[in-house]
């Protein structure tokens, strides 16, 4: 049958990748190209996981194997700033970046007024320029020894964003990229590249969005680096509502400085098939990590929340709330690692993921995964699955509530607390508002948000 | 005509009977106090009237102003004017208390074929109403009972009965908890809502409510049964012989006086 020989092997990637060296080669130097080559290289060896793989046990590839995806190509035309829309937050950035399937698009990003040395922009002008932090940083922090589709990205790194922030210089908004698929010319796969450097008491609130612009099969292998400097502070927010073709594979490696704090968000609404790691590393002491993340689910979406906390230095805190919603046939995984060094002592650290089943045929794996070294530390840990209050369902009918708009308000009560936590008040409330719509008869609650 | 008729009425959850044939007639305007000892089914009733889930009936039946209240779902018996004052009010993270009790109330008002009120209508309400069981308004900007002490919890029950301006209001024992202030406050909000359309059940352990609202009924519930009816005075009766006494009457069978 077609579909077993359209299957793509690593061989596929591994065409895709010859037909396009000549043209990644030139972007950035020679060492950067060598990079590459080790990164195709890993993912040949890796191949795609299976369900052996202790890190994709309870998340099945299909979705992803069971299509012949090509290069993703510049769109055949832009999208209109007008249909960009629905994917603003808000006038107050201090830039926007976007991509159309991994390519920047100059004419639809902007960028504010920024003090001198702060460097906002697409990873390929960055490349041609090649700043030291540049050469410093950019596929340094990730590693891709046993993560596939991190060397799978590596190999194909071209373009994305690149923010750097010098030293002591706070931006007063927030910078938001945008990545958008438009899979308008066949099953296609994207691999944006992002990279940002935080230097010394810098700070940046950092919004990365990927959306689509049809429901067609699009594939998005994205990675990012974020380099956090001493006592900078990082409020990064992921936000995936990618279209119902979409397949979305992230991963995401943060370093963290003596004194920074660094929060990252997940909100995962979007797409069939969602997989996002994400990983700190808590290198310096007196670091704080925040990591937040939420997934709300229907049909047959899958998402998969994978977290590394690594606690290379003593005296730090982390924090992480994951929660989930799955309704109908959905499929949602939640496996949070923390792994504390011996040199770690007086880690705090505290993980709580919860779930919330509204349909019988939904499933959600959950798994702690503590390894713990130092043994002068705090760490909790709790993971919930449950189904609606039972009597909050009824306190809330008791006062003339309907059995909708109260099943509705209970489910929005319960994924609204990650939400909440985001700081950049116009993406809360969009994001506020985008659950509604997600939910099940949210229309009934639009109120609320 | 009786505005609350329960006929017969037993229950059961899984295999515990726990009503075993309750007698009932609430006409508007009265009060009616239902005391009895711990366990002896009083909330049951409370909830069964209500229209919690758990519950089977297994015969009897509750008619209220003329509809098959078993029939009803919850919100349906809101919306008609039962009002049930939960013993324990349940905390709801996550729910602002303003959005609920408006949503409550705009689907309340909807049913009485009244207009929606607006954000500026229901502030103008809620401020008034909270005076008379002198709620922090506050609490209002916080999630539903999230973090509220036991006594502020009971005191938003009736604030809530207050705004949502039922015709039969059953509370369960409001005034447990409560300290000597607090229990006059309540006592005070409830007489307020007393009105010639509008009846009340309470259920309590303790007389000393009843000196504050006096009850035109008071019936002695004991294993699922209305062992004894009869006036106020009945509850001081009670406060002096004690439980035990109601025991007696319970195993003498029949009840007397209803
Ligand atoms: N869900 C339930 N499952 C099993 N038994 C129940 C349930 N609900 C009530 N009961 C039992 O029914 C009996 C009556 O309970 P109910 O709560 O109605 O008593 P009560 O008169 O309100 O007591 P209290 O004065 O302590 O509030 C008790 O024995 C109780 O354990
Ligand atoms: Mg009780």
């Amino acid at each position: 049958m077609a579909a077993t020989e359209t299957k793509p092997a690593p061989a596929v990637f591994q065409e895709h990748f010859a037909a396009r060296e000549e043209a990644l080669s030139a972007r950035g130097g020679p060492q950067l190209h060598e990079i590459r080559r080790r990164g195709l290289a890993r993912f040949v060896e890796l191949g795609f996981p299976t369900f052996k793989d202790e890190d994709w046990r309870q998340t099945p590839l299909a979705p992803v194997l069971d299509v012949a995806w090509t290069p993703a190509e510049p769109p055949a035309a832009m999208p209109s700033p007008a249909a960009l829309r629905p994917f603003l937050f808000g006038d107050e950035v201090t830039a926007r970046l976007v991509f159309v399937n991994g390519c920047f698009s100059p004419s639809l990003s902007f960028r504010g007024e920024v003090p001198d040395n702060v460097f906002i922009g697409s990873l390929a002008e960055a490349l041609s320029t090649q700043p030291d932090w540049v050469r410093e940083h950019l596929a340094q922090q990730l590693g891709f020894e046993n993560q596939p589709f991190a060397a799978l990205n590596t190999a194909f790194i071209a373009d994305g964003a690149a923010v750097y922030v010098p030293r002591g210089v706070t931006l007063p908004q927030p910078v938001h990229l945008l990545f958008l698929s438009s899979g308008d010319a066949g099953p296609s796969v994207a691999y944006p590249r992002s990279l940002v450097v935080v230097e010394e008491s810098a700070g940046l609130s950092l919004v990365e969005h990927y959306a689509s612009l049809s429901d067609r099969p699009t594939l998005t292998n994205a990675a990012s680096e974020v380099v956090c400097g001493e006592n900078s502070r990082v409020d990064h927010y992921k936000v995936q509502s990618e279209g119902k073709g979409a397949r979305h594979v992230g991963a995401m490696q943060a370093r963290q400085a003596r004194g920074a704090n660094y929060t990252h968000h997940s909100i995962s609404l979007g797409a069939a098939w969602a997989r996002h790691d994400l990983s700190t590393l808590l290198a310096g002491e007196g670091v704080e990590a925040l990591l937040h993340g939420l997934f709300v689910l229907t049909g047959e979406q899958l998402c998969d929340h994978h977290t590394r906390i690594e606690h290379a230095a003593p005296h730090c805190r982390s924090f992480e709330l994951y929660k989930g919603v799955l309704d109908q046939r959905a499929r949602g995984v939640f496996n949070g690692r923390i792994y504390v060094h011996r040199e770690a002592q007086k880690t705090d650290s505290k993980q709580s993921n919860g779930n919330l089943l509204l349909s019988d045929d939904a499933v959600v794996f959950t798994k702690p995964q503590l390894e713990i070294f130092a043994d002068d530390v705090k760490c909790t840990h709790g993971a919930t699955i449950g189904r609606l209050d039972e009597d909050a369902f009824f306190y809330m009918r008791s006062r003339g509530i309907g059995r909708e708009e109260s099943r509705t308000l209970l489910i929005y009560a319960f994924a609204s607390e990650v939400i909440d936590r985001i700081r950049i008040e116009p993406l809360r409330r969009q994001l506020l508002r985008a659950l509604v719509e997600h939910l099940p008869n949210g229309r009934i609650i639009k109120e609320v948000a | 005509m009786d505005m609350l008729e329960i006929k017969n009425l037993h229950a059961k959850v899984e295999d515990n009977v726990i009503l075993r044939g309750i007698n009932l007639s609430v006409k508007p305007g009265e009060v009616h106090a239902i005391m009895g000892p711990n366990g002896s089914g009083k909330s049951t009733l409370a909830h069964i009237l209500a229209g919690r889930d758990g519950y089977e009936v297994t015969a009897g039946e509750v008619r209220y102003k003329g509809l098959d209240l078993l029939e009803m779902a919850p919100e349906e018996r809101a919306r008609e004017g039962v009002f049930l004052a939960f013993q324990y009010p349940v905390e709801i993270p996550g729910v602002n208390s303003s959005y609920f009790l408006k949503a409550g109330l705009n689907e309340i008002r909807k049913h009485r074929g009244l207009p929606e009120l607006d954000a500026i209508d229901f502030l103008a309400l809620v401020k008034e109403r909270m005076k008379l069981v002198d709620m922090d308004a506050s609490l209002l900007n916080r999630p539903v009972n999230e973090g509220f002490s036991g006594g502020e919890k009971k005191r938003n029950e009736i604030f809530q009965m207050a705004v949502l301006e039922p015709t039969l209001c059953v509370l369960d024992e409001t005034d447990s908890g409560l300290d000597i202030d607090a229990l006059k406050i309540v006592a005070r909000g409830v007489n307020a809502l007393r009105s010639p359309e509008r009846a009340f059940v309470l259920v309590t352990h303790y007389q000393r409510l009843l000196n504050y609202i006096v009850p035109d009924f008071v019936h002695v519930l004991s294993k699922g049964r209305i062992v004894r009816s009869g006036g106020k005075e009945l509850a001081l009766e009670l406060e002096e012989k004690g439980y035990a006494w109601v025991e007696e009457l319970a195993g003498a069978g029949q009840p007397v006086g209803a």
